[in-house]
């Protein structure tokens, strides 16, 4: 039941959002929507706490600790992101940038887009995941060149024709997988479902699945915005609106990464090698590297943050290749907390530029003095998602690196080194954004930036202290992924 | 080999050589009916033979031996051709002889004589006639190549009776690997007969003749031998189309019962050809001379991609 | 000795591989719409002679879905907007064809290779095609990848749904169904983005060249 009220819940907010997108009150129903979407999940994850897995309508949906932890934070962070962007949106169109029928495609595609994420999570089906991830892809799309700009135009035709590709990759490689599990499982249609195929998944033919994986991984793997596949990505974050560059950063790389994890479990089954984790490894260590070498050359501050999140991609990807349960309770707590700060930044980037008027990081100086809430959010943000202590993202990090210590050594140096890079490429561009000279006045009003403060907060508990159920939680997860 | 087999080979050849002509007239006929107009009608090609061996040659002063051999030598190559296809009964004495390697060779041999012949004057036409069959030639030759490669990989063998054999009267099989072969070829024989859209058979413009270029010498007696064997060269690579894509019909080894039979298979297909033939001339515009490379590289290219199918089909 | 049903679907498969090639060649993007047209009428035919002859009953639907799809509705629409872009006659320059071409060849090497250890694990009549579907989606990629205008790239793209769609009747007698009908939905959502695409191109840009867009990149 709680099941389709989280998916039902965004899906009817979207038709209802393209029905009266125009309305005065839109972005309230836009909050409101995604506020139900955040309650309802809350009860499922309540639920799957106290029961343990589930699945609903004929196998189709299946939650369990993974997928479930998962959906809480999308639909919170989705929540979060809907009360920062009904502010930020009106500006926007007191601005004029913005059409109120742009607006209503906005808010009717948020709702969609969180629709497809969480059906993308909760689904068994792995041929439906593959087309809500495809799904996901479309519903952004339009969002991402909302602006009409001829770089905006230009970036979504990337993501588009880029992840198009990828996408079309990851459906060879499920064809594939189908076509394994049919020979074991029967071809009357639960032949893709995962609960069966983790049944059988020792049973599955190697060959095909290892063939399936690397189809797989390429595939979401662009999504996720691995090197070399992720041209798209600094670009669609950087031109499009910056609630979908938040949501994208935090929430759609994560899902791509999840559906990654879960091709992996299957293969490692069928396989019984390390292959599948040291293919994501080999793609996860590069994009760390590659990602952090490009961050001192940014000058947009959203591209900025787009790499940052590429580095950290790879960071998780990594930490899911080695496995074990210490790296993956790491790469689940590094997907949380990334997801967190990185919503947080782009919120107080987004007021940021959005008063100054340019996303150039030259032209933003002296926050603290102009908008103090915005300045220091920045600022602590900028240290969590650098992996400064107390933040979560310190907690995360360095499990990932002692795990990777004791069991890949050569690959420490990298890690190391592409973290040092890229914590003094991004300190020296945000300092002086926080702290430098400025002509501009102080604000009269300051920004309401509570949606902020409160990710920022949890990452913050996240590092100081895990209460025992979610870190018993993330250990049931990390058990399942294995 | 029973004198049975060599007078159906010797009546075989005449054949070939007597009708070809009349193949090229049908071509034109249907071009020109294509076209609205009212044509020369099918013998026309004969009339012109006839008138052309009537007149008087006139030679060049700097002709060598070469030039006036050249004719000759065009004429027995493309009959040789010819009367190695298998086109009504599949035992021909000749055929185990040479093979479809061969074929090839002969028809280079052909063509090294009208180039060398067309440079011996000297002419600037004439050379430069020479350069583009050759620019054609190295293109087209390794595509029919392929072509006949991947007929002979379905049949084990590159005797062209053997090959016809196998796919005429073994049991019913759909090769997808000739469905690109056939394509490849069908380009090849554009190419090779200087048909529309490589070249152009009925006109002289300088910018675009190729084969016209090579004979503008040629009079009389030698410009009738060349015309004829450039109507044998049609007719013996339509009748290798035949063979190799569609063989049906044709008379198994010694039984003659079945010759009339194939007989009028033949004409059935042949006509069918002609007029295929004129309607793809119609249909398409003379390409320029420099985007021949790659309409030659297009038909490599296919007959590779029939080699390939081949082996992920029909192994 | 294969049956002739198999036979038949192996012409079949040649065929789509033979417009694959088609398509990387051809410079009109006229003709280019209607050889994808003739690609999903291909895929559209083998599907239901492999539903016939194996009684499978989903593939009917799955072959009348590709009919409506892509033989009717997205080349339609693909008519009128070339005809509203006004670039129905629009030629493209493209580099060096043999070489495409040649790449292409290596491609369905590649493609050929890596299917074949797979497609002798398969039980189905017409596995060896599994290599053929594999060669025109990466045909179909490389199209993607040459083209510099932006409704080329769209029907690259379809293409290669093409030859994906053609794997999975291939290997396995297609997806379940109602995993194809959310591919169907999604291919159908996509064309109907491209298409909002392309005005928007056209609009901003004053034409539908992708080589305009080459701003945003690292320097």
């Amino acid at each position: 039941m709680e099941i389709f009220a989280v998916l039902g819940i965004p899906l009817i907010g979207g038709i209802l959002l393209a029905l009266f997108g125009c309305r005065r009150w839109a972005p309230e129903l836009n909050s409101a929507a995604s506020f139900a979407t955040f309650a309802a999940s809350a009860a499922l994850t309540a639920k799957v706490i106290s029961d343990g897995p589930m699945l609903a309508w004929n196998e189709q949906f299946f939650v369990d600790p993974f997928n479930v932890f998962l959906v809480a934070l999308t639909a919170f962070v989705g929540f979060t992101t809907s009360l920062f962007s009904r502010p930020y949106m009106r500006i926007e169109q007191h601005h004029g940038k913005l059409s109120i029928n742009q607006l209503r495609l906005y808010y009717s595609m948020y709702q969609l887009f969180t629709f497809t994420m969480l059906l993308a999570l909760l689904t068994n089906n792995m041929g439906i995941l593959w087309v809500a991830m495809e799904a996901a892809t479309l519903t952004t799309v339009l969002l991402v060149s909302l602006y009409r700009t001829p770089a905006s135009i230009e970036a979504a035709w990337k993501y588009f024709i880029l992840c198009g590709v990828g996408i079309a990759q990851a459906l060879f490689g499920t064809i594939l997988l189908y076509f394994a599990a049919e020979k074991v499982l029967g071809a009357d249609g639960t032949a893709l479902l995962w609960t069966h195929l983790d049944t059988v998944k020792d049973q599955l033919e190697p060959t095909v699945l290892s063939l399936a994986f690397v189809f797989l991984l390429v595939g979401y793997g662009t999504k996720v915005g691995l090197a070399p596949l992720h041209n798209w990505l600094p670009d669609a974050h950087a031109e499009g609106p910056t609630p979908i560059s938040a949501v994208l950063s935090g929430l759609l790389l994560n899902v791509a990464l999840y559906a990654v994890v879960r091709s992996k479990v299957l293969v490692d089954g069928a396989l019984g090698t390390e292959f599948a984790g040291n293919l994501m490894m080999g793609f996860g260590l590069l994009s760390v590297v590659m990602a952090a070498f490009f961050l001192s050359r940014q000058k947009d501050i959203k591209r900025l943050f787009a790499y940052s999140s590429i580095e950290h991609m790879g960071l998780m990807t990594f930490a899911f290749g080695m496995g074990g349960p210490v790296a993956t309770f790491a790469g689940l707590l590094h997907m949380t907390v990334h997801c967190l700060t990185k919503s947080a930044i782009f919120f107080a980037v987004g007021h940021a530029s959005q008063k100054a008027g340019t996303q150039l990081i030259d032209g933003i100086r002296g926050l603290i003095k102009t908008t103090p809430t915005v300045g220091w959010g920045l600022a602590l943000g900028s240290l969590a998602i650098l992996g400064m202590p107390p933040f979560g993202v310190f907690a995360s990090e360095f499990l990932i690196l002692t795990t990777a210590m004791h069991t890949h050594p050569w690959a420490t140096p990298f890690l190391l080194v592409a973290l040092g890079v890229a914590f003094a490429a991004v300190f020296s561009k945000v300092q002086p954004m926080v702290f430098g000279e400025t002509t501009e006045q102080r604000l009269p009003h300051p920004p309401a930036l509570i949606p902020v403060f409160v990710h920022l907060g949890l990452v913050l508990m996240l590092g100081l202290y895990i209460p025992p159920y979610l870190a018993d939680w993330y250990r049931q997860a990390a058990a399942l992924i294995g | 080999m029973n004198p049975t087999d060599i007078a159906f080979q010797l009546a075989q050849n005449t054949l070939v050589v007597l009708a070809a002509p009349l193949l090229m007239g049908w071509v034109n006929q249907c071009r020109a009916w294509m076209q609205n107009r009212t044509g020369p009608g099918i013998l026309q090609p004969y009339r012109g033979l006839v008138k052309l061996l009537h007149k008087d040659a006139v030679l060049a002063h700097d002709a060598s031996p070469l030039f006036r051999a050249t004719p000759y030598i065009l004429f027995v190559c493309m009959w040789l051709a010819a009367s190695l296809v298998p086109v009504l009964a599949i035992d021909l004495p000749l055929a185990p002889a040479v093979d479809v390697i061969a074929l090839v060779g002969i028809f280079a041999l052909a063509r090294v004589f009208i180039s060398l012949a067309a440079m011996d004057i000297g002419t600037s036409f004439g050379t430069l006639g020479a350069r583009r069959e050759m620019l054609v030639a190295f293109l087209a030759e390794p595509a029919m190549l392929m072509v006949f490669f991947t007929a002979s990989l379905i049949s084990h063998s590159t005797s062209l009776p053997t090959i016809v054999e196998a796919l005429a009267h073994k049991e019913f099989v759909l090769y997808p690997s000739l469905a690109f072969a056939s394509v490849a070829f069908l380009m090849v024989l554009l190419a090779e007969n200087a048909r529309i859209p490589v070249d152009n058979p009925s006109t002289h413009l300088e910018l675009t003749m190729i084969h016209e270029a090579m004979i503008l010498e040629y009079s009389a007696r030698h410009l009738a031998l060349i015309e004829w064997a450039s109507s044998i060269k049609l007719m013996a690579y339509v009748t290798i189309g035949i063979a190799l894509f569609f063989p049906w019909g044709i008379a198994e080894a010694g039984n003659w019962a079945a010759v009339p039979y194939a007989l009028f298979v033949l004409v059935l297909k042949l006509t069918a050809a002609g007029f295929g033939l004129a309607l793809l001339e119609t249909l398409s515009a003379k390409m320029r001379i420099f985007r021949a490379p790659e309409f030659l590289g297009t038909a490599f290219l296919l007959a590779v991609l029939g080699m390939l199918v081949h082996f992920l089909l029909e192994v | 000795m294969i049956p002739f049903s198999a036979q038949l679907v192996n012409l079949f498969a040649a065929l789509l591989l033979l417009i694959a090639f088609a398509m990387l060649s051809q410079r009109r993007i006229l003709s280019l719409i209607n050889l994808f047209a003739m690609q999903g009428l291909v895929l559209s035919v083998s599907t239901l002679i492999v539903g016939l002859t194996t009684q499978q009953h989903h593939l009917y639907y799955s072959a009348a879905l590709t009919l409506v799809l892509k033989v009717i509705f997205l080349p339609w629409l693909l008519h009128r907007l070339i005809r509203k872009l006004n670039v129905k006659w629009d030629v493209e320059t493209m580099f060096n064809i043999p070489s495409t071409m040649l790449i292409g060849i290596v491609l369905v090497v590649f493609a050929f290779n890596l299917a074949l250890p797979i497609s002798q694990l398969s039980g189905t009549i017409i596995r060896s095609t599994l290599g053929i579907a594999m060669a025109s989606v990466l045909l179909s990629f490389l199209m993607m990848i040459t083209r510099r205008k932006a409704v080329p790239q769209v029907i690259g793209f379809l293409a290669m749904e093409n030859g994906l769609f053609f794997a999975a009747t291939s290997a396995t007698y297609g997806m379940p169904m109602v995993v194809e009908l959310g591919i169907a939905l999604d291919v159908l959502v996509g064309a109907f983005i491209f298409g909002i695409f392309f005005f928007h191109i056209r609009e901003t840009f004053d034409s539908l060249d992708i080589k305009h867009m080459e701003r945003l990149k690292e320097d």
